[in-house]
């Protein structure tokens, strides 16, 4: 078990320093920020003095040492538009992105776990092929597309919840919360809504196939045979057996979900990373998207070693050593 | 990012072409043909299809050549008419561009896109699979590799960094998708062939010296094609939607083109004043087309897989 952490984490730095290079060229390759920044009547010594002091003046491959360096120290750029480190700036707009991919996956489960397994238990009747060409419907709906169709309909037809922003705030440990009040409910529901759709189709089509599975194998049927009631045969029985692809999607997706909610966060005004991923494009605001990056990148190596780590608990058959060979 | 503890034994089985019997296609399609949804989809997809094609002849107005445009027919709801007598059946934008037009005309970029990003990413990923199982050593490792890592990030986020660093145009957004498409056809690819290798006509045909290119190509390709075909119908729909996000984004085709993810982007400010269409109309098009793509695609794995024959 420590081995197999040990080998992950060493495996993760790499793959850490290989986006690292990748991203770190990619963004450097965009536009000219000093143009952004400097006011066109600055005199050209003042220019100078601005790119010195950004560092620009170096060849990119020691701007990229410079920069390992400072990563090193867990600093991973000041932002140029905002003059406050990256970090800083992402860190305190996580808790509004986690929030929402927290919520959207608990909707996620909480629906597409019993439709996709009502489905897997009858697969040949009307209901179930409802449900499943549902699914397909759902991960047709182009998600940015869905949220301004829910925003029309609940926001500016119905009136029923605000169209943009997150509303009030507690502050819990330190943390700005939206969940603990009645107007930072109402403001979250619809985004949530809007990041759950897709997810919820997949959840749904891997318990349904699942369930089809696991309906037919021999410990199914000896505990029918033995007449165990039905409703403890799909709990005990075939629940526990589908849940482990669930879980892995359920962690892969948590990562994707992050990044997607850049379109969510886009359409809705919600003050996420995502949308401060976007404006830092938008601003050519380099620091800042390296660091989103390495971040994002960061946490998606974590919640796959989370996700490896949870198959031992929920499947006692799987070796993790075995895995990671 | 890398290997998965291996639950992996459920995904092949169901991509996997039918092991020792390879499917008959008078069968698939009879099956195929068999299911009213996949009919009702495919008409679908073959009336869109034609309407891309046929655009410039059935669209009332070029909606790209500014000329034509009436700005005193700007934001007109959905039946109104211009200035000039004609009927905007769907509406116009805020420029009075006619809203049905406009969609035909994004339609087609939509097609182009999905079309070449996924027959690029199909032709790529399968070769560099082949070579990837068939080679083995060295070029295995690093050629999957680049595959985990590619994979390990979600394409949404490897293509807007991207074209942030390369600009926006049409080539730009379908050379991005390609790039995050390619690594799916690979893994696939590989796992097939790595079934494929080791029956006895790759034998016989390696005991006969016949050159490994050959091999590769004339023996190994068309046996473990069936399960790319099926993934590309539904990459095709992935690239569409991509391609949208990019744009309504604001990183993925330029404003001059036409694209129903600008489209929609564009109509979203008048969402909140109720005028709905501008927005509606374009998304509606790319979700019928989507949709109806996804739902052959399903169809068509279904058929395949031999479980359920």
């Amino acid at each position: 078990m420590t081995l197999f952490i040990l080998r992950r984490a060493i495996q993760s730095v790499f793959v850490l320093l290989a986006v690292s290079i990748v991203v770190f060229f990619a963004v450097y390759a965009i536009g000219d920020p000093v143009e952004l920044l400097v006011s066109p009547d600055t005199s050209a010594a003042e220019r100078e003095v601005m790119i010195r002091r950004l560092g620009l003046d170096l060849p990119i491959w020691r701007q990229y040492l410079v920069f390992l360096g400072n990563l090193a120290q867990g600093d991973l750029g000041t932002s140029f538009v905002h003059g406050v480190p990256a970090v800083e700036l992402i860190l305190q707009r996580l808790p509004a992105t986690l929030e929402l991919v927290v919520l959207s996956l608990v909707i996620a489960v909480s629906i597409g776990l019993p439709l996709g397994m009502i489905a897997g238990l009858a697969p040949e009747t009307r209901t179930a092929r409802t449900i499943m060409t549902g699914s397909i419907f759902g991960y047709s709906l182009p998600a940015f597309w869905q949220g301004m169709m829910l925003i029309f309909v609940f926001a500016v037809f119905l009136n029923w919840a605000p169209a943009a922003g997150r509303g009030d705030t507690v502050s819990l440990l330190g943390i700005e919360v939206s969940f603990l009040t009645a107007d930072g409910w109402s403001h979250l529901i619809l985004p949530a809504i809007n990041l759950a759709l897709p997810n919820l189709a997949l959840v749904l089509r891997l318990a349904a196939s699942g369930t089809a599975e696991a309906r037919l194998q021999d410990y199914v049927k000896y505990a029918r045979a033995k007449g165990v009631r039905r409703g403890r045969i799909v709990r005990r029985h075939i629940l526990r057996n589908i849940l482990v692809p669930v879980v892995t999607v359920i962690g892969v997706e948590f990562g994707s979900l992050i990044a997607y909610s850049t379109i969510t966060e886009t359409v809705f005004a919600w003050p996420g990373m995502g949308k401060l991923l976007i404006d830092s494009v938008y601003q050519l605001d380099r620091p800042v998207v390296v660091a989103y990056v390495m971040i994002a990148t960061f946490i998606f190596v974590s919640v796959n070693l989370l996700v490896d780590l949870a198959y031992a608990v929920l499947d006692p058959r799987v070796e993790l050593e075995k895995g990671a060979s | 990012m890398s290997e998965r503890v291996d639950t992996s034994s459920r995904e092949p089985v169901a991509l996997a072409p039918a092991i020792g019997q390879t499917p008959n296609r008078a069968r698939i399609l009879a099956r195929l043909r068999s299911r009213p949804t996949a009919r009702g989809a495919a008409i679908m997809l073959a009336i869109l299809v034609a309407a891309a094609l046929f655009a410039p002849f059935l669209a009332p107005q070029d909606p790209y050549d500014l000329a034509a445009l009436s700005i005193f027919d700007n934001r007109l709801a959905p039946g109104a008419q211009s200035m000039d007598g004609a009927v905007y059946w769907l509406g116009t934008d805020s420029q009075g561009r006619d809203m049905l037009s406009a969609i035909l005309y994004g339609l087609r970029i939509s097609l182009v896109v999905g079309l070449s990003a996924t027959a690029a990413a199909a032709t790529i990923g399968t070769l560099m699979g082949l070579l990837a199982a068939y080679v083995g050593g060295l070029v295995e490792t690093a050629i999957m590799r680049v595959v985990d890592f590619i994979l390990g990030f979600p394409t949404i986020l490897v293509a807007l960094i991207l074209l942030s660093a390369i600009g926006r145009g049409v080539d730009k957004v379908i050379l991005a998708i390609v790039i995050v498409q390619w690594a799916q056809y690979a893994r696939i690819m590989r796992g097939s062939v790595l079934v494929e290798t080791r029956k006895e006509y790759v034998e016989a045909a390696r005991n006969f010296a016949i050159p490994g290119w050959r091999i590769m190509l004339v023996h190994l390709l068309p046996n473990a094609l069936a399960p790319i075909l099926v993934v590309a119908t539904v990459q095709v729909a992935s690239a569409i939607m991509l391609e949208s996000t990019l744009s309504f984004l604001g990183v993925g085709v330029p404003i001059t083109e036409p694209s129903l993810g600008l489209l929609i982007a564009s109509g979203f400010e008048y969402l909140l004043s109720g005028e709905y269409w501008i927005s509606f109309f374009p998304g509606l098009a790319l979700v019928v087309l989507v949709f109806s793509i996804n739902l052959v695609g399903d169809r068509l794995r279904e058929s395949i897989d031999p479980r359920r024959r």
